[in-house]
């Protein structure tokens, strides 16, 4: 075997340019065959929804900006309130906030470790070993969905109550609950994946040529699976990053309950700090995806 | 690698319980961190402040304001899932083609897990920047053109203002929950029916329209979910009353200090359950008819 992941006709649809059996510099013309067939939309019907819809999304982010520059409701603007966060003297009033951030990187964190170390190996033994349980997997998955965050908090807080005890009441314990919360979306970009490639056969095709349990895994699962299980990872930070209703309810700092906070007092830099959270995830995101898109195995047909 | 059992003993075959260890830690977390909070949260609507079993407060759900936020609720999670889903599938129709590694799709991929879940309090501050009483958008229309949405009365902190940044988070949701399925169409299909003269509206209402249609009902109806049970973008929002069946809780769950408030919270949880039990149930089943055709 070698080291590309195995890519029989069924997965294709998951490789970069769809039709994977053909040659790079081919690309363009399997494209224009795809338009022409109608499976794919025309270069300008492409541009103009996205256009259009990427105007719309844009303006509530441009309000957010313009307003971190307003001086007072006068309709001058000023520099004032980005200055003052690099103002040493100024800026120890938010050092809560950044401890706040802090807290919520290692939730997500935690949780995306949770995600892939408790979710995902279930979902894969459920598919290869227990057909029976697929359903009874997924009805779990999306009771989280069925109960939300509001609800599940009256709950939680006895616990959390034994959590503490346990583990001491450092806020990473937090992503036990946040791992509940991102179960419905983690579960369907994994079960997306998993659908559309047969593991089964994947598997069972990778015993027969001599390859171990670990081997299956780590050589073909996987690799199949690697779309799935990055935007299942990627839904889980931006969902614990914007998580609200549990840490504020149970009383422990995160980067929105911070913002809540601090947007009491002072709404711009409230507004210049959600800014800034949107951004720094927004890059995150992109990083982690440029990362996952990159993987060996991905250039050699 | 090592750890391939030995030939004689295929892993099929691994005798009873053995096999299910396998799953003990999703279903030990699973108990612990959904199974008992949801009964210890479900239970308390149950209880009488000393505890014991009553009915009562179940009594609270026919209360005119408990009802008149259960149909604030119920009419703006519809109407932003279906604007949600649908604005959504056509970014994902648009992006049919792109390279999955390219520009285009990571930033669409990233932008809209950032919107779709990043959002909640932070979308109150972007929306109270843009249609706020001096929010960019509505002094542009109210000094460029004339137009004052205002002019009947405030509406940004009251339920018709959840609409808007609803909508916000629903569009992107849509892209992530559905793009997968629409990735999942495979070219062979298009190909074929194409092969046999079929025209492009063949193949998106008889060839990819079915495919598509339980993955596309399935994901409006998470939305709905989304809509219903969102509560940061509300408290965010609307700081007087409680409009919706979120806020209700909270206030319920806040109000301890009114005698035999705090567990009308485990009813009204219990009433919102209902709602998305029946529409979870409807969603199960069209996953069922989702998986039905690729087998």
């Amino acid at each position: 075997m070698t080291t590309s992941p195995v890519s029989p006709p069924r997965s294709a649809p998951l490789a970069p340019t769809p039709p994977a059996a053909k040659p790079a510099p081919a690309t363009a013309r399997v494209n224009d065959t795809a338009v022409s067939i109608g499976a794919e939309p025309s270069g300008r019907a492409r541009w103009i929804i996205l256009g259009a819809v990427g105007l719309l999304f844009v303006v509530p982010i441009l309000s957010m900006v313009e307003f971190t520059f307003r001086d007072g409701l006068a309709g001058a603007y000023t520099l004032d309130h980005w200055t003052v966060l690099f103002d040493p003297e100024e800026n120890s009033r938010y050092r809560q906030l950044f401890a706040a951030i802090g807290n919520s990187l290692t939730l997500a964190v935690v949780t995306v470790a949770i995600v892939l170390l408790v979710l995902l190996p279930t979902m894969i033994l459920v598919h290869l070993q227990f057909p029976r349980l697929r359903r009874v997997l997924e009805f779990i998955c999306i009771i989280p969905i069925t109960v939300p965050a509001i609800v599940l908090v009256v709950g939680l807080a006895p616990v959390y109550g034994v959590v503490t005890r346990l583990l001491g009441g450092s806020v990473w314990t937090l992503a036990f609950a946040y791992g509940i919360t991102v179960l419905p979306y983690a579960y369907r970009a994994i079960q997306a994946n998993i659908d559309a490639v047969d593991m089964v056969t994947l598997s069972e095709a990778a015993r027969s040529l001599g390859a171990g349990w670990g081997s299956v895994l780590a050589r073909v699962l996987l690799p199949n699976l690697r779309r799935g299980i990055l935007a299942g990872s990627l839904i889980s930070v931006a969902v614990v990053l914007g998580e609200y209703t549990i840490a504020s309810l149970l009383n422990r700092q995160n980067l929105q309950t911070a913002l809540v906070q601090v947007s009491k007092s002072d709404p711009y830099v409230a507004v210049i700090f959600a800014l800034l959270a949107l951004l720094l995830v927004f890059v995150l995101l992109l990083l982690i995806g440029r990362v996952g898109s990159t993987r060996p195995g991905r250039t050699s047909p | 690698m090592t750890v391939a059992p030995s030939p004689a003993a295929p892993t099929r075959r691994r005798r009873g319980w053995v096999r299910y260890l396998g799953l003990t830690p999703f279903a030990f977390y699973v108990l612990l961190f959904l199974a008992v909070p949801t009964a210890i949260a479900l239970g308390t609507g149950f209880l009488d402040a000393e505890g014991s079993f009553t009915l009562d407060n179940l009594s609270a759900l026919l209360d005119p304001v408990i009802l008149g936020a259960f149909a604030s609720s119920f009419w703006v999670s519809a109407l932003t899932a279906v604007v949600g889903a649908v604005v959504g599938a056509l970014v994902c129709y648009a992006l049919l083609g792109t390279r999955a590694d390219g520009a285009v799709r990571s930033t669409v991929d990233s932008a809209s897990s950032v919107l779709a879940q990043f959002g909640g309090v932070m979308l109150a501050f972007a929306f109270i920047a843009t249609i706020g009483i001096q929010g960019l958008v509505t002094v542009v229309l109210r000094e460029q053109f004339g137009i004052d949405i205002y002019a009947d009365g405030v509406w940004l902190y009251q339920v018709p203002g959840l609409v808007l940044p609803y909508i916000y988070f629903q569009v992107p949701l849509m892209i992530i929950t559905f793009m997968p399925a629409l990735q999942g169409l495979k070219p062979q299909w298009a190909e074929a029916s194409a092969t046999l003269g079929g025209s492009r509206v063949t193949y998106w209402l008889r060839i990819a329209g079915p495919v598509l249609a339980p993955s596309f009902l399935g994901s409006l109806l998470l939305l709905f979910a989304n809509a219903f049970s969102s509560y940061a973008t509300a408290a965010a929002l609307i700081s007087q009353g409680a409009q919706i069946v979120p806020l209700q809780i909270r206030g319920a769950l806040i109000s301890e200090t009114v005698l035999g408030r705090a567990n009308v919270a485990g009813a009204l949880a219990l009433g919102m359950i209902i709602v998305m039990v029946v529409v979870m149930t409807a969603y199960s089943v069209l996953q069922s008819r989702t998986t039905r055709w690729q087998q």
